[in-house]
């Protein structure tokens, strides 16, 4: 289970989250919404140890992250412009984490083509990732976070670069994804709609800090402020 | 329509090809680095006066270089007169025919052992490269001063002495010119710096490394170095704070004398007017110019030398120097050995 | 469609004219001469030929990897991080590129570095680290750094992340800068006469020897032709590399440069604090020698033999600028031919161009010289010393401009073309912004290498108009403790100057960047 408990995080010297506080159950998927500017990918970055705490801590299962470097924290980040290796085909980015944590070849090879089953790219190994279409980059970044089987997978827009209509079909292709690994996700989107499709639950960001945090129905329900009622309209 | 005429006249002249003037507006002169260097205005300004003609220098780097430049651009010349060239690149201007005879007047008021009798090339200045020792250091140490060459083989000379390497200094090729006329061909030569080299010589490749790197008086560990009878006189003029007398001295024995000429180049269009800045040069008026300008003796014996030379320096006996033919025929070899005796 | 090509025609035509006659037609004049009197040497000659062949090559690449090693922290912290200073280490650490030769070499010598192949590796690192940091430092600054982050996120560590992620991304920017320090050390000069005095001879070394000491026009055409056959070698492999590694990338504009953070900010104190104390030894030496009572007062003053010295700083000034805008011109022009064709012609033209800053000094001085008196006689004009500049310069406009312009996605141009933009407006609005800051970066390097360039105007007779580095060499080659301390104190000036132009050249840079 994930705990970010009064993180608040400065850059020189603007503030960029405050005292932020939230968990992800084990299994659990969490959604943080709000709009662009509100510190949600930094929230993110916090998570996977990119970017320092200025105070407040991470946990896992109650142990404290402080001290374990990102590459040791075993969470996947899937980035908004996906970060695809360009000098690497497809199957060099999906197998690039098992790789890291030592996988043999062989295994690399049979874990890259299953994760790529998982995202409807079977046989897409040896394209050059400059050649994929949006939606095929997208699915690509989806099977390359997944790939290790991360303890949290972390989503940052993960389909905000898309058209419509794509967005419609790989939201429904993403959850189906995430739920059938069973993965304990947080993910991060402006969109609303997009939130409640892939989430448990959602918790509410503005300025840097949690609002309110809760199913779509609770939220508008009882909305804690005009903000909220307004942002969620 | 009223030009048309002198139009026709001009365009006429043109196609005609005037024929040489007699005396150009302008004359140009290819020199190395270090004299180009020290020409201003007044360098040249008697000549303009006499002659109305202006003298428009050429720098073309080292003397190697220039006469090199020289010899590549025969055909066509860079310049109507050509200055700095020496004994080492002598005898390649000549095999090349670059220069054309001109027989100055003042010859005979050159200073003995300059002139060859060669019809080619006029002597302008020289310049003596000897050993140049630190006083200060000497006194401190309570050392005498060598006063032959020979003393150089002792220890407690060759450490504190610093050369400058044949091959890629011209004070350094000199020096080594020197050791053979005075310690003898043959082997003879080649134990003297066997002995350097066994009692610590420091060998270095270029004459600011020996003076500014090695030389106590900056700092290094030599005392003595391979330099120029005019450096004490330079060491005054160019002291940062003023010096009554030069902290360095010249060690008599061992110089070798090099001599810089002037020549008209074949293919000049104004031979007469090359000849003209040659006399000039080799006149009192521009001679007496010559040290501290360039920190050289000038070659015309009637020329006064600078107080500062007169007390700080004295123009060492000539010894006598190698042809420029034995020079371009034997430096290869007598580097060979060298190297063999110093680097073997 | 056919004023495009034309169009085409003559920016392809410029540059190829200018390389055609400043450099192809000289050196072939020249090496034909030399061969016509061809004669092979005796054993013994061939023997140091070989020796000195070997060791050019061997110097030449030991070199190049110790620069590229000790220049990648500076090029690190640099490239990755908004810190105070930033900008002045960057100028700092490009200054030791123009001091002469013979400046240099002497602080060496005064540290007690003489006659040793480590002397000569050390000062070749001296004068080379700008160029790893400038070069490398424009691609890192410009990779995602998502793609690092990414590669931190799935299990790599900071190590792992920059062998697996960022180095392969470096390589284009690596190979350019390696291609150039190679080129440089590979006909190294001044540096292995004065610290590697008569044992250790580099190609070109040897082959001023042979021509201007001992006369052998034709040996030296020999030796020219076997560096002109290295070099073209090395370039050509270099080419090819580039090449087969050349894609788009999603590169950003390095406005996004983030303060250092955590350990970081000690690493990166650490990175600059360990270049900038590398090359700030040999100008300490420089500096403590200038510092005589009125050694800058004196460079103001009228010395009764080298007149004004302060006076060369102009003369440098003017030069620089004419050099770098001809680099400029000609390098963008080449850049714009070179990306546009590909295929084998293109990569014997980025070739060609390379070529000058790989051939002797004394190679293309003597062949100004035998051709360049027709059809105007240009020998001795004063366009010459900036033209030579100028072609040791535009290889550096054309490294920094190339990979920028192949890293524009096609799909960019056919977007403006799309949107009713001519080839003309396509390159206007669309190639140029995007490489304007590159061909700064090589607009500075042209700059700089034209404000301190002795070499090759030693072998070019030219008006008597002294530049810095000249005056300096006047100054050194003449006794007297002011001497030393002026010229000591000229070195200073010109090391300032650079400093100051470099810091002017990036706020440019800067500007451009908001631009697009």
């Amino acid at each position: 289970m994930l705990g970010v408990h009064d993180v608040s995080v400065a850059f020189g010297a603007t503030t960029v989250l405050r005292s932020v506080n939230l968990t992800v159950a084990d299994g659990e998927t969490v959604a943080v919404l709000g709009p662009s500017g509100s510190g949600k990918s930094t929230l993110l970055r916090a998570i996977a140890g990119l970017v320092p705490v200025a105070s407040g801590s991470v946990t896992w299962d109650g142990d404290d992250l402080a001290a374990i470097p990102t590459h040791l924290r075993d969470f996947g980040l899937m980035f908004q412009g996906y970060a695809l290796f360009p000098h690497r085909d497809v199957a060099g980015n999906v197998g690039f984490g098992l790789e890291m944590a030592g996988a043999s070849d062989g295994e690399v090879s049979k874990r890259v083509a299953t994760a790529l089953e998982w995202v409807g790219l079977s046989g897409f190994e040896e394209r050059p990732v400059a050649e994929l279409s949006g939606g095929e980059k997208q699915r690509v970044a989806l099977a390359r976070t997944l790939a290790p089987e991360p303890r949290l997978v972390m989503l940052d827009e993960p389909l905000g670069a898309l058209d419509r209509a794509l967005r419609e079909r790989l939201v429904i292709d993403t959850r189906r994804v995430l739920r059938a690994r069973e993965v304990t996700a947080l993910i991060v989107t402006h969109d609303r709609e997009e939130a409640a499709a892939l989430s448990d639950r959602m918790a509410l960001m503005r300025d840097g800090t949690i609002v309110q945090s809760g199913t779509l129905d609770e939220l508008l329900a009882q909305p804690a402020d005009e903000w909220v009622r307004d942002f969620l309209d | 329509m009223r030009i048309t005429p002198l139009l026709v006249v001009a365009l006429l002249a043109a196609a005609c090809g005037a024929p040489a003037a007699e005396s150009p507006e302008t004359i140009k002169l290819i020199a190395h680095d270090s004299f180009a260097g020290a020409v201003d205005e007044e360098t040249f300004a008697g000549f303009t006066d006499e002659t109305g003609i202006e003298v428009e220098v050429i720098a073309a780097g080292d003397a190697g270089s220039m006469v090199n430049q020289a010899v590549l651009s025969k055909d066509n010349p860079l310049a109507d007169v050509l200055f700095g060239v020496d004994d080492v690149f002598l005898s390649r201007a000549l095999d090349e025919e670059i220069f054309v005879e001109h027989s100055s007047d003042l010859l005979h008021e050159v200073v003995n052992g300059l002139y060859d009798g060669n019809q080619f090339v006029t002597p302008i200045d020289f310049g003596d490269v000897c050993i140049n020792y630190d006083k200060a250091w000497f006194e401190e140490a309570q050392l005498p001063v060598p006063t032959e060459l020979d003393q150089l083989r002792a220890p407690v000379y060759a450490s504190i002495l610093t050369v400058e390497h044949p091959a890629t200094s011209s004070p350094g090729l000199a020096f080594m010119l020197a050791t053979i006329r005075d310690i003898g061909e043959g082997d003879d030569w080649l134990d003297f710096w066997a002995d350097l080299k066994a009692g610590g010589v420091h060998v270095v490749p270029d004459w600011d490394t020996a003076y500014y790197s090695d030389f106590t008086r900056y700092g290094g560990d030599s005392a003595m170095v391979v330099s120029y009878a005019s450096s004490p006189p330079a060491e005054v003029v160019f002291a940062t704070e003023p010096l009554d007398e030069a902290p360095t001295g010249v060690i008599e024995t061992g110089c070798y004398r090099q001599v810089e000429y002037a020549g008209i180049l074949s293919g000049t269009e104004y031979p007469e007017a090359a000849a003209d800045l040659i006399d000039f040069m080799l006149s009192v008026e521009f001679q007496e110019t010559i040290p501290l300008n360039w920190f050289v003796f000038p070659a015309n014996r009637n020329a006064e030398l600078p107080e500062v030379f007169t007390e700080n320096t004295t123009v060492p006996e000539f010894a006598g120097r190698f042809t420029p033919e034995t020079v371009a025929r034997d430096r290869d070899n007598w580097i060979d050995q060298w190297v063999a005796v110093m680097e073997g | 469609m056919r004023s495009v090509r034309w169009g085409r025609l003559a920016v392809a035509a410029v540059p190829a004219l200018f390389i055609g006659y400043f450099f192809l037609y000289p050196l072939t004049r020249i090496l034909l001469l030399g061969l016509s009197e061809m004669s092979f040497g005796a054993d013994s000659v061939e023997a140091r030929l070989v020796r000195v062949g070997w060791f050019t090559l061997w110097q030449a690449a030991v070199s190049t990897l110790l620069t590229l090693v000790l220049a990648a922290p500076m090029t690190w912290a640099v490239s990755q991080f908004e810190f105070r200073g930033r900008r002045l280490a960057t100028a700092l650490v490009t200054v030791p590129f123009v001091l002469p030769t013979v400046v240099v070499g002497s602080a060496f010598v005064a540290l007690g570095w003489s006659e040793s192949v480590g002397a000569i590796l050390a000062a070749h690192v001296f004068f080379n680290v700008a160029v790893v940091v400038r070069t490398v430092g424009t691609l890192w600054s410009r990779l995602d750094p998502d793609l690092h982050d990414a590669g931190r996120v799935l299990g790599a560590s900071e190590w792992k992340v920059f062998r697996t992620i960022t180095l392969p991304l470096l390589r284009p920017a690596i190979a350019a800068a390696a291609s150039i320090v190679f080129l440089f050390t590979f006909t190294s000069f001044g540096v292995v006469l004065i610290l590697g005095g008569f044992r250790y001879a580099t190609l070109e070394v040897e082959i001023y020897r042979q021509a201007v000491t001992l006369f052998d026009i034709p040996l030296a055409a020999t030796l020219a032709i076997i560096q002109l056959v290295g070099v073209t070698g090395a370039l050509y492999a270099y080419t090819r590399y580039q090449e087969r590694h050349a894609s788009t990338w999603a590169l950003r504009s390095d406005a996004a440069r983030q303060q250092p953070v955590g350990p970081n900010r000690i690493l990166v104190v650490l990175s600059v604090m360990f270049t900038l104390l590398m090359i700030s030894i040999p100008i300490a030496v420089l500096v403590a020698r200038s510092l005589r009572p009125g050694a800058y007062a004196g460079l103001f003053e009228d010395d009764r033999v080298v007149g004004v010295p302060i006076s060369s700083a102009g003369n440098s000034l003017l030069f620089a600028v004419i050099a770098s805008l001809i680099a400029v011109l000609i390098g963008v022009m080449a850049a714009a031919v070179i990306t546009e064709r590909g295929g084998r012609l293109s990569r014997w033209f980025d070739l060609t161009l390379m070529l000058p800053l790989g051939t002797s000094a004394v190679t293309i001085g003597f062949g100004f010289i035998v051709a360049l008196d027709w059809p105007v006689d240009l020998r001795a004009s004063f366009w010459l010393v900036p033209i030579a500049h100028a072609l040791v310069a535009v290889p550096f406009v054309v490294r920094t401009t190339v990979p920028t312009l192949r890293s524009i996605p096609g799909e960019t141009r056919e977007a403006a073309r799309v949107l009713g933009a001519s080839p003309w407006r396509v390159w206007r609005e669309i190639d140029l912004p995007i490489m304007s800051r590159a061909a700064l970066v090589g607009a500075a390097f042209a700059f700089v290498v034209s404000l301190g360039e002795f070499g090759a105007t030693a072998f070019v007779a030219r008006p008597n108009t002294a530049t810095m580095p000249v005056m300096i060499y006047r100054l050194l080659s003449r006794p007297g403790s002011g001497s030393l301390a002026m010229a000591m104190a000229l070195s200073v000036v010109l090391l300032g100057l650079t400093a100051l132009v470099v810091l002017w050249i990036d706020r440019l840079q800067f500007g451009e960047i908001g631009a697009f």
